[in-house]
Parts: C-alpha cells; sequence; structure tokens
C-alpha cells in the first residue's frame, strides 16, 4: 500500500510541476466551457451540466485521456527506469496501481475546474443537485475507464505516441460502437450497445444512478488495469 | 554462515539466442565479484536474472538465501542494483529522487533524511542536493545512480559497467568508493575494463559468449596461466621440419608458427615446471638450422583475458 501511495504521489507531483498540467488542463477547461456556454444558451436553458458532459464524453475524454496516461509506463520503458522499478521491492501490480491512481488524482484535479460551472448554475439558476452529482460520478466512472485504458496503451511500447496513439484508437472504436449499435437490429445491437463506453453514460447524465452501468464501468477499469498489469509483468518474461 | 550470492547451474536463452549458459558461483558476505568480459558476453543478463528482473531458462540463484524467482520480493529486498543504462527520473531533484527510491526499498521515513545525507556525502554530491537530475553531466548521473545502489544498505550491490563513460578522476574516485564498499556489501560489478576488476575484485568471472571461462582470485588466474611457460624462439630453417620436431619436444603443448619463410618465430607453449629453452636450443643446433632469438615470455593480464576469450575460435 506505502509503494502505490509512493508512486501516486511521486507521478501527480511531477504532472504539476509540468508545464504540461496547466496547458492540458486550460485546454480541457476552455472546451467544456464552450460546450457548457453553447447548452445553455438556448431559448430555454436547462440548469444542468448534463449539456457540456454530454459532449465531453464524446469530444474531451477519448482524445484528453491518452494524453495524460502516455507518458506514465511508456516513459519508464523509454528511460530504463523500469528495470529499476521492477528490481525494487515493489509489485507489479502496485506500480500499475500507483500510476493508475495518479491519474485518477490528475483527473479529479482538472475537473475540479468546471465546478465554476456549477457555481454558476447555482448562481443563475436554480439546478436540482443530487442529478448533477450522478451526473459528476459518472463522468468519473467514465473517465477512469478511459484512463485505464490509455494506461495499458502506455504499457505496450517505449514510444510515448504510440501509447497515446492506441489509446485514442480504442476509446474510439469504444464511442462508436454506440454508433454502430444504433445502425444494426436485435442481439448484435444491445451487445454492441452494452459493450460501448458511452452508452452507459446516459442514464448518469440524466440523473440515474443504476448499478449495472456503475458495474459496467468499474469492471472495465478492473479489466484494463488487470491486463496491464500482465503486460508490465510480460516484460519480465521476453 | 550460508553464501550471500549462490548461482546455480543459471541458463538464458532469448529465443533461439544464448544469453548465458551454466552460470554458477558463490560469494561470502563482504566479497568483490567482477563479471569481465567483452561486450555483449552476458555480464548485463547474468546481473538482471540475479536481481530479479527476468527469470532463468533454467537453473537457479539465492540472494541472502532467497530464490530470485520464487521469493523475488524477499531477495530483492536485499539487493541494492545500478543498470548499465543508470536510469534516473531527470525530472526529480536529486534529494527527491533519492527519497522516492528509498521509500520504494522500504526505507523508514526516519532514518531516510539522515541517510540520504550520508550517502550524498560518500557519494560527493553535497552541491547538487537540490539540483535537477537533468541538469547533471553524466559522472554525477553516475554517483546518483550509485546512491541510490546503497541508500538502503543493501547486502548485495550489483553494479552493471559502474565507471562506463565519466571522466578518469572520477572513474578513480568511484574504484575506490566501490572497493570501499566492499567489507559490508556483497559486490558484484561488470566491467570489461581488465586492469579495473584486478584493481577492485576479490574475484574475477571471466564470461565469453555466454559461457563461463574462467573464476578466480586476479593473482591466481594470472599465477595459473603465467605457469604455462611461453617460449618465442626465431628460427631460420625449413618450418615444415622444424614444427613436428619441436611438438615432439617433452613438454610442448603447442606451437604457432608467427612470419612465413626460412626465418620464423615460434611461439611454443609449455607445461608447468619444464624449462625448455636448453632443450630447443640444443635441437636447433644439432639440425644445422640458425638461432636467432630464444626467449621466455610472460603474459600479461590482457593477455590472459584475450587468450581465455579467444580460445574457442583458434
Amino acid at each position: 500500500m506505502r509503494n502505490i501511495w509512493a508512486i501516486a504521489w511521486k507521478e501527480t507531483k511531477t504532472y504539476f510541476a509540468s508545464p504540461m498540467a496547466y496547458i492540458v488542463g486550460a485546454v480541457f477547461v476552455g472546451i467544456t466551457g464552450f460546450f457548457f456556454v453553447d447548452a445553455i444558451s438556448v431559448p430555454f436553458p436547462v440548469a444542468s451540466v448534463r449539456g457540456f458532459l454530454d459532449r465531453a464524453v464524446l469530444l474531451v475524454m477519448p482524445v484528453w485521456a491518452p494524453i495524460i496516461t502516455m507518458r506514465l509506463l511508456a516513459e519508464e520503458q523509454k528511460l530504463g527506469t523500469l528495470e529499476l522499478l521492477m528490481t525494487a521491492p515493489v509489485r507489479d501490480y502496485e506500480i500499475v496501481l500507483g500510476k493508475f491512481l495518479a491519474t485518477l488524482f490528475i483527473f479529479l484535479g482538472t475537473l475540479l475546474l468546471t465546478l465554476w460551472f456549477v457555481l454558476l448554475l447555482f448562481f443563475f439558476g436554480d439546478p436540482d443537485p443530487l442529478p448533477l452529482l450522478v451526473a459528476y460520478l459518472g463522468f468519473i466512472l467514465y473517465g477512469a475507464a478511459a484512463l485505464a485504458v490509455g494506461l495499458l496503451a502506455s504499457s505496450l511500447s517505449p514510444n510515448q505516441i504510440v501509447a497515446a496513439a492506441v489509446g485514442f484508437g480504442v476509446l474510439l472504436l469504444l464511442t462508436f460502437m454506440q454508433q454502430a449499435a444504433d445502425q444494426v437490429k436485435g442481439a448484435a445491437s444491445t451487445i454492441l450497445g452494452e459493450v460501448a463506453l458511452t452508452g452507459h453514460m446516459d442514464d448518469f447524465l440524466r440523473g440515474i444512478l443504476s448499478t449495472k452501468d456503475v458495474g459496467y464501468y468499474v469492471s472495465l477499469v478492473a479489466l484494463f488495469l488487470f491486463l496491464t498489469v500482465r503486460l508490465v509483468e510480460s516484460r519480465r518474461w521476453r | 554462515m550460508p553464501a550471500m550470492i549462490e548461482a546455480d547451474n543459471l541458463t538464458k536463452y532469448y529465443g533461439s539466442l544464448l544469453g548465458i549458459q551454466g552460470l554458477s558461483f558463490q560469494m561470502e558476505r563482504g566479497e568483490v565479484l567482477g563479471f569481465l568480459g567483452p561486450n555483449g558476453a552476458g555480464k548485463t543478463t547474468a546481473m538482471r536474472i540475479l536481481t530479479g528482473f527476468m527469470p532463468p531458462t533454467s537453473g537457479s540463484a539465492r540472494i541472502a538465501g532467497y530464490d530470485v524467482n520464487t521469493q523475488s520480493l524477499e531477495a530483492r529486498r536485499h539487493i541494492g542494483y545500478l543498470p548499465e543504462t543508470v536510469p534516473l527520473y531527470t525530472e526529480m531533484t536529486v534529494t527527491d529522487y533519492l527519497t522516492y527510491m528509498g521509500t520504494l526499498r522500504g526505507m523508514a521515513s526516519k532514518q531516510m533524511a539522515h541517510r540520504i545525507a550520508e550517502v550524498i556525502g560518500v557519494c560527493h554530491l553535497e552541491e547538487y542536493r537540490l539540483t535537477y537530475i537533468s541538469k547533471l553531466s553524466k559522472g554525477f548521473r553516475q554517483r546518483v545512480g550509485i546512491a541510490q545502489a546503497i541508500l538502503h544498505e543493501p547486502d548485495v550491490l550489483i553494479l552493471d559497467e559502474p565507471t562506463i563513460g565519466i571522466d578518469p578522476i572520477q572513474v578513480v574516485e568511484t574504484r575506490q568508493l566501490i572497493k570501499g564498499l566492499g567489507g559490508n556489501h556483497t559486490v558484484i560489478l561488470s566491467s570489461h575494463i581488465l586492469p579495473e576488476v584486478s584493481m577492485v575484485c576479490d574475484r574475477v568471472l571471466i564470461i565469453h559468449e555466454g559461457r563461463v571461462v574462467a573464476i578466480d582470485t586476479p593473482a591466481n588466474l594470472s599465477a595459473h596461466l603465467r605457469s604455462t611457460q611461453r617460449i618465442e624462439a626465431e628460427v631460420r630453417g625449413p618450418s615444415a621440419e622444424v614444427m613436428p620436431l619441436l611438438r615432439e619436444l617433452n613438454g610442448v603443448q603447442d606451437v604457432r608458427r608467427q612470419g612465413d619463410g626460412l626465418v620464423a618465430t615460434y611461439v611454443i607453449e609449455a607445461r608447468p615446471g619444464a624449462d625448455l629453452r636448453e632443450p630447443i636450443a640444443t635441437l636447433v643446433v644439432q639440425r644445422g638450422w640458425g638461432l636467432l632469438r630464444l626467449q621466455s615470455v610472460e603474459m600479461s593480464l590482457e593477455e590472459i583475458f584475450l587468450r581465455l576469450t579467444t580460445s574457442e575460435e583458434q
């Protein structure tokens, strides 16, 4: 446990000590801010976060998540520091969990900035706080899944660009599976819809908390982290 | 007392490519062992197996009594390792980096500050405590690498080419540092520089193309090999006749000819003890050839190394 925290803390610190954190953070707030303004600039605006989170899911996270994660394991491989980590008394899963926790901290830190929009909603309107919370919870769960995908991609090669591209590709695929589900009928449509990353967000954004959707994201995180641990482990056998 | 390091028949293949074969040795506490061999001989492979970075294809190794494969975590607690590439987090300061590595090595935070100050002193890094590693030169990075390896006072230290790429003055300092570490730590270092190994190490293990060629103290190694006498004789005479007759002499193990034509130098390897200079002189004179030079030659350690590592091709 101590190792996980040590790694998570180190990665979080490193991230926020670099200018990239502020550029990426600014871009995140800028784009979601645009979506936010766009969503409330209609004749009868609704005081909810659904408008901007909806599009953040589709358009921001598939790019943003791999950018955050691409460095984490790829750079360790490139610098050779992974050899040092793997010969220290640290378990492989501790490395992966530590890194994942760091990405969660970074994600939550960035997400804090969007609370400004929520403040505005409360100032100018009268939003229902519970659905708002549920929507944020959903977005955090979705983000965690996207970051786990990104982390897996980062473990594949020492090249950060490869990591980012693979992460982006997989997330895009999982996102567009929803569109594919709408095109076909019957069982195929159901399966595609259930596997797709975005479909499970709809209920959250409406303010409905369902175990099915929570379970989906949690198991997706678990699956991708498990695969990442396996891939890190496989370095020993190659 | 059990051995600090035990390697038993370690073998590693990368696919069909041989990494190392049949590596066996034992080390007591406080010993310094040098892995010596040309580049690509398998030194790094051996070290990576011992540090638990990768498992051997077959064979086993124990560090402080723990199997590196099945009790990897326990074994790793006793190891300080400096990989050849000196991997460092360049975006951290020296102190931050050492703190991080110390934490991962399971050091208690109370003793950490004190111990970090200590290793920074030992490695002469005082002025660079708060410097970002990215700003440090190669030599200082090497010192940071050594500092992280000794930080947690491991029983076993494994240093892969610790003096490569640093300036001569630092090389001397680093060697002294490593020499000073023996006694408390059991140290394995690798090198392809022979004088370095013979200077720093109690024992030398010579690896060539994945195979152990020799393991002994530097003194024994040269004594053993020097005891096979080598004589050079420059003889004027038909080599077709000279070669076989020299070979027939009692005590001769091998004869090689250098140079062509009527006058050639014959390098004669003889069994220890027998001084063959007289019989050779007698033979040459009896046959009526010309004896131009006769000399007993001592082999330097460099030659021994070269001989050991090239013998297979000959």
